[in-house]
């Protein structure tokens, strides 16, 4: 086909925008891995705070005596921190390049102020970068709130489900929880389906349905996992 | 029918352009989008002004040379319809349309409303072809292709490379034309040789003009006069990362 540099083509087209999107598809199926997983242990709440206390001192004692303490543990976080982080590296590239390829302007190019939104594109496809960065920002918080324990809304205390009830009673901690699960939900509809189809797996219209309908369904087991907790802490079911 | 048309005027491709408007009165119904814009030119002749430039050539939908989003959407309202087969019929008496050239960072504009496209040749130059040896036609029947793989590739080959699925990008992606002209080699049986080292050939020069990458938002589908599915993006995906981890291709 040609003499050129076999090599140096594959690797030109392993910092392609179709490797990076890769790349975040990859990445993001993984940290949807751990939010079921996470999810999951939210919800041992309803065991009370014995059962979830001891679930919490379990998730460090797996692999125990082969692993030191915490050790599966940390071996997850530092799975999901390298994933976090090509996830954001690969946006903020492929965000750069959309922005290079539109004059900075992205959807919003042409003068004319008529059918701005397109013309079949959903919500949550074209909000996918900026609920992104909510996310981010929730997730920091989070981090300091109910993991480093930096931040004590409600009260600090060394028992996990004691920092979660204290939290969660306040309505700020329940609503700023509620707002980044709605982003959550949007950034996983299109970006669940989308992760697929990057990796080459939206071959026919049945499949694109198919993988549209999974998204959809694996983003309201997350949403309905993910709220039960605290909105049943708030309402005084757990306490 | 009178109508009203705000026209993106550039005189070249250094100047700075702006949106004008025009009158157009006596406009038929039957009249085609272009031929709306050829009687707005004869009226900006007949005055002395410059005619508004634009892409044209068959003007039967097949050649991919015209070229107008029109009020927001590459080729107009109507789907699976390219700009030279738009008639005045969509629009109402007294409308006001506004008509600019495709807006892409690899789609410099030359003038008024037409845009340099050569960014697509180059993809297609790529990689975009079968090495074969020439000579006499080969036999009909010689190589069997599968009803399916042959319907496929036609879908894809139906490709007229106007480029309005860049256009319509939020992300300025070539990648729905990319997939089409690799997947209607790639699926046939003469273009398996080289089926990966064109998927990374046509990638990288892409990406090499300056088109963003696929989020999968589908806005090219829907602009696409010819009905290119979206699944060609994700078979070209899948050509290329299957392609890179080869040591031999």
């Amino acid at each position: 086909m040609r003499t050129g540099n076999v090599a140096g083509v594959r690797s030109t087209a392993a910092r392609s925008s179709v490797a990076l999107h890769a790349a975040m598809a990859i990445s993001g199926l993984i940290m949807i891995l751990f939010l079921l997983a996470h999810m999951y242990g939210n919800l041992k709440v309803f065991e009370g705070q014995q059962g979830f206390d001891s679930y919490a001192g379990y998730l460090r004692e797996i692999g125990q005596p082969l692993l030191p303490y915490a050790g599966a543990l940390w071996i997850l976080r530092v799975i999901l921190l390298v994933s976090v982080l090509l996830h954001i590296f690969s946006a903020f590239t492929l965000w750069h390049r959309s922005r290079r390829a539109t004059a900075g302007k992205g959807g919003w190019r042409y003068e004319t102020t008529k059918n701005r939104r397109g013309v079949q594109r959903s919500y949550s496809s074209f909000t996918m970068r900026w609920g992104g960065v909510i996310i981010g920002l929730f997730v920091i918080y989070h981090l300091l709130h109910l993991s480093a324990d930096v931040i004590a809304p409600g009260g600090a205390s060394d028992s996990p489900y004691q920092r979660m009830v204290n939290g969660f009673q306040i309505w700020w901690v329940v609503l700023s929880y509620v707002i980044a699960l709605i982003a959550l939900g949007f950034h996983l509809r299109h970006g669940i389906w989308s992760a697929f189809a990057s990796l080459g797996a939206n071959k026919s219209v049945a499949t694109r349905r198919f993988l549209n309908q999974l998204a959809t369904v694996v983003m309201l087991i997350i949403l309905v996992g993910f709220l039960v907790p605290p909105l049943a802490i708030f309402t005084g079911w757990v306490s | 029918m009178n109508i009203t048309v705000r026209i993106w005027r550039q005189h070249d491709q250094t100047a700075a352009g702006q949106m004008v408007s025009y009158r157009v009165d006596g406009v038929s119904p039957d009249m085609s989008f272009l031929e709306m814009l050829d009687v707005l030119n004869d009226q900006l002749s007949a005055a002395g002004d410059d005619p508004v430039a634009f892409d044209h050539d068959c003007r039967e939908g097949i050649c991919g040379m015209c070229s107008l989003v029109i009020n927001g959407i590459a080729h107009g309202p109507e789907a699976l319809t390219t700009t030279c087969q738009l008639y005045m019929r969509h629009f109402n008496d007294g409308d006001t349309i506004d008509i600019e050239p495709w807006r892409s960072a690899s789609f410099p504009i030359l003038r008024d409303l037409i845009v340099d496209r050569s960014a697509l040749d180059r993809i297609i130059q790529a990689g975009g072809y079968i090495s074969a040896p020439t000579g006499s036609a080969p036999d009909a029947a010689a190589t069997l292709v599968p009803k399916k793989d042959a319907d496929r590739a036609f879908d894809a080959a139906v490709c007229i490379g106007c480029g309005a699925c860049i256009a319509a990008c939020p992300n300025g992606s070539g990648m729905l034309f990319t997939g089409a002209k690799a997947n209607h080699l790639g699926v046939l049986p003469q273009g398996q040789p080289e089926r990966h080292e064109r998927a990374l050939a046509m990638v990288n020069q892409h990406d090499a003009e300056g088109f963003g990458g696929c989020t999968q938002i589908g806005e090219c589908t829907a602009v696409c006069p010819v009905g290119i599915p979206l699944d060609m993006i994700s078979f070209l995906n899948a050509d290329v990362l299957s392609a890179l981890p080869k040591e031999n291709t």
